[in-house]
């Protein structure tokens, strides 16, 4: 019951925020001039005309109720600039699988060999693997992801012939082909992410590791490995679980310099591609707009509430 | 050694009198106190790693400061105006240091076929500049056309710059003579005789020479392999006789040499125009001399020149400056507006606290790109392009540092020297600033010093994504020039190399000394690794 209440209570602050948030981007990208590209091909009055139907020239609010009140039905509006008259919404979905493909085989990559060298450093605290994974958490923590795409690319790529640079589309997000040329990409997102994976394991464990409890658990009889794992483990991954949880959903956000730099369709350089376009694509704008402010707000959202789920005392904490 | 008492029956005569005429006092501690400030740059100063961090962030802001004045001044200015650089471009670094020693000195080891192989050579002969610096290896091929012959050389980039056409005044051309007779380095070259400077387009048809290049100077076929003479040399193919106004240098084997007035010798510039309105002398120049003519010095790019010719080191020292002075701009504003916005917010608490920390829930839930191109969109176009990123990394960026205040101050606020405070009539002002805010300056302090790579990465990314652009022949910055160096990167990898290792090096130092600077500040710690 008390949860019922917890989670309802943030929802409805989420719902809030995110509506505040997409209210203000409205606001703000219609306060820009928007004036219609030349080469639509059509007559100037057919785009006035049209634009004059679609609500363009009704105040500001109006247009945003308009716009509320299609967006629940999946209608973002057209595509002005990249696709002419195609549906943004449309565009967008197509586009999205290229996104969630290349973060859910870099996650799946990562979870393992993060958790695993985390949790290696973690029991050989203060040894020689520990100073060699630490250390190259810190170096692979810090360094940006573009860093990265630029070695796997020169060296996987061209000198050594690996792979190949870009991304090759055409048979769809989840076929093999596109698998094999977004293995560069792949390893770029995952370095930093499995870095973070070790650096939290570690920590998390490493805490646990030094608890009273295991001690307790040791002196009644169980070997090292078997406190470790039936009870160590286990409650370090209280804190580690949520996390992996949040990456998940946050990885529908994708990494726009990734996308960028191997040429991968996804929502990322449509993104770019719609700032970029000049005059910028608004509609595609806005969609994105919300898909990341949504994607960010439910990540965040979903941690909490699971953390609350599963460790009774932040539940408490919060009451 | 203490002899051993019954210390219940201890003799009357070991009781001494205090002096009663002295007055006792504290003793004065010999060791010099020791300061919060002092304890954390102890600390500090144990963790090596930091250390070495520190001192490679140093060295950063080092080349960050004079970096950009560290490289031929006349060249970084030339950057506007001068279409010649693009001459330039893509050469490989090299320092004078390493000259000759394969290494970082402007050479890079390619593969070639027979043609190219000979005709370097040739072009070779001509400048006196070694293109082949070594052949390292010989690779014979199987072709459809037989036995192809294939070499692995070390290529010198600075030598193989193609001789270009210019056309100087009177005067100009003048000068040039006189500096060629002053250093002793041959400049103009003379004519060739199958490249036209106006229509590129052979003028004559020799038949000798049948490969319209402008370095082609000898005679050759149509692939441009050199023919030879019975002994084995090269057969100059240029433009003799012909008014060209010239007395200078000339070359080795040119008839004019011995006899300026010669039938045949070497002809060194078309002229046109009339003695009336002046002439113009029309020239090819060797490039690599003509370097040293224009800019006083031999070429050698430490970090290489990019596409447009510009000098790499140079420009990412700019743009490394840019990106630090930005940085450091952005997180002491973020501290200035975080602090007061958390000291309100954890002082008052209740409804205050909650209003406000909704507000910056909801700012802190907007996406940074999509702040970024919003204010870029808006503001780019009145206050320029820095201003409205500054502005885009300020709308977030100070939250962090309010909730590290906040924080600081809920725990502060109800201990006893603040209520003692208060009971001698200290102002809410002098509470929140003079009594509890000193408490979290070691955090807040670190925390700014951590948003400085945060902040790069940020810029860095933007630029490189060319969603912000910074990038004009004055300025630069680091993600634009991995943009630019990207495309190329399979055959011009120091384009890249150079910016990426910087942004590298940047991030990791500034974080493990920002590290460093955590633990120290963080007494918690104490003793912790001892």
């Amino acid at each position: 019951m008390y949860l019922l209440k917890y989670i309802s209570k943030r929802l409805a602050l989420m719902l809030v925020t995110f509506f505040i948030i997409v209210m203000g981007c409205f606001v703000l990208v219609k306060l820009l001039p928007n004036i219609p590209a030349e080469q639509f091909g059509k007559d100037m009055e057919v785009i006035l005309a049209r634009r004059e139907k679609l609500g363009y020239n009704l105040p500001i609010i109006q247009q945003f109720w308009r716009f509320l009140k299609y967006a629940f039905q999946g209608d973002f509006g057209v595509s002005e600039q990249l696709y002419i008259g195609s549906e943004v919404w449309q565009i967008f979905v197509d586009k999205l699988p290229y996104t969630v493909a290349v973060n859910v085989y870099s996650i799946f990559l990562s979870i393992p060999l993060g958790l695993g060298l985390g949790i290696i450093a973690a029991i050989r605290k203060n040894k020689w693997q520990d100073h060699l994974i630490s250390t190259g958490v810190m170096i692979f923590v810090s360094i940006p992801s573009f860093i990265y795409g630029f070695i796997v690319k020169y060296l996987l790529c061209y000198k050594l012939k690996w792979f190949e640079p870009l991304m090759d589309a055409s048979q769809g997000p989840w076929s093999f082909r596109a698998f094999e040329t977004m293995i560069p990409a792949i390893l770029c997102l995952s370095f930093s992410s499995i870095a973070g994976f070790a650096r939290y394991t570690r920590a998390e464990l490493s805490e646990v590791l030094t608890s009273d409890y295991l001690l307790l658990a040791r002196t009644k009889g169980l070997s090292r490995q078997q406190a470790t794992i039936r009870h160590a483990l286990r409650n370090s991954m209280v804190p580690i679980f949520p996390m992996i949880l949040g990456e998940f959903i946050s990885i529908m956000g994708g990494s726009l310099i990734i996308e960028q730099m191997f040429t991968i369709p996804g929502v990322g350089k449509l993104y770019i591609n719609s700032v970029q376009a000049t005059p910028p694509d608004y509609n595609f704008f806005m969609l994105d707009t919300v898909f990341y402010t949504f994607i960010g707000l439910f990540a965040g959202i979903i941690v909490d509430i699971s953390y609350g789920i599963i460790d009774p005392r932040i539940r408490m904490g919060a009451r | 050694m203490r002899e051993k008492y019954d210390l219940a029956n201890i003799p009357k005569e070991l009781f001494e009198f205090a002096p009663k005429d002295e007055k006792f006092h504290d003793r004065k501690f010999d060791t010099k106190p020791i300061g919060y400030f002092k304890d954390a740059f102890l600390r500090f100063s144990k963790n090596k790693a930091s250390i070495v961090a520190a001192i490679i962030v140093g060295i950063i802001i080092i080349f960050a400061l004079i970096g950009p004045y560290c490289f031929n001044q006349s060249y970084v200015k030339s950057y506007q105006t001068n279409l010649d650089l693009k001459k330039y471009r893509l050469l490989t670094p090299k320092l004078m240091l390493f000259e000759g020693t394969g290494f970082w000195d402007g050479t890079e080891v390619k593969i070639i076929g027979d043609t190219t192989y000979k005709k370097y050579l040739a072009y070779a002969q001509e400048t006196g500049y070694d293109i082949i610096v070594k052949v390292i290896d010989e690779i014979e091929v199987n072709t459809e056309n037989g036995v192809q012959k294939n070499y692995k050389v070390r290529l010198n980039n600075y030598h193989s710059i193609d001789a270009f056409t210019k056309t100087y005044t009177e005067e100009q051309y003048k000068a040039i003579q006189e500096w060629q007779n002053e250093n002793n380095v041959q400049l103009i070259m003379p004519w060739v005789v199958y490249y036209n400077a106006k229509s590129e387009v052979p003028e004559t048809l020799n038949s000798k020479v049948k490969f319209n290049n402008i370095n082609v100077w000898y005679e050759c076929d149509s692939t441009g392999i050199p023919t030879l003479d019975e002994n084995g040399n090269l057969i100059p193919g240029y433009r003799v006789r012909g008014v060209d106004h010239y007395n200078s240098l000339r070359l080795d084997g040119d008839p004019g040499k011995d006899d300026p007035e010669a039938e045949n010798r070497w002809r060194y510039a078309l002229v046109s125009g009339s003695k009336k309105n002046g002439y113009n002398y029309t020239v090819r120049i060797n490039a690599y001399n003509y370097f040293e003519y224009a800019y006083g010095f031999e070429p050698a790019f430490a970090f290489g020149s990019d596409g447009e010719g510009y000098d790499i080191f140079t420009r990412l020292a700019s743009g490394a400056r840019f990106s630090l002075l930005f940085a450091i701009a952005v997180s002491s504003i973020n501290l200035l507006l975080g602090v007061i916005y958390g000291s309100i917010e954890g002082y008052y608490g209740g409804a205050v606290d909650m209003i406000m920390e909704r507000i910056s829930d909801i700012l802190s839930a907007i996406p940074g790109m999509v702040v970024t191109v919003l204010f870029n969109l808006h503001l780019s176009g009145t206050l320029g392009t820095v201003v409205s990123l500054l502005f885009a990394f300020i709308l977030t960026g100070w939250i962090g540092t309010a909730s590290r205040t906040r924080m600081q101050f809920y725990r502060f606020k109800n201990q006893e020297y603040v209520l003692a405070a208060r009971t001698l009539g200290a102002g809410d002002r002098r509470i929140m600033f003079k009594h509890i805010f000193p408490n979290s300056l070691g955090t807040l302090i670190t925390g700014s010093v951590l948003v400085i790579p945060g902040v790069i990465f940020g810029e860095t990314s933007l630029t490189y994504l060319g969603i912000i652009n910074l990038d004009s022949p004055t300025r630069s910055s680091v993600g634009s020039m991995l943009a630019n160096g990207q495309g190329i990167m399979n055959t011009s990898p120091h384009l890249v190399l150079f910016p990426a290792i910087f942004i590298g090096l940047l991030m990791v130092s500034f974080n493990l000394f920002g590290n460093g600077l955590r633990d120290a500040f963080n007494p918690s710690l104490r003793g912790a690794e001892d």
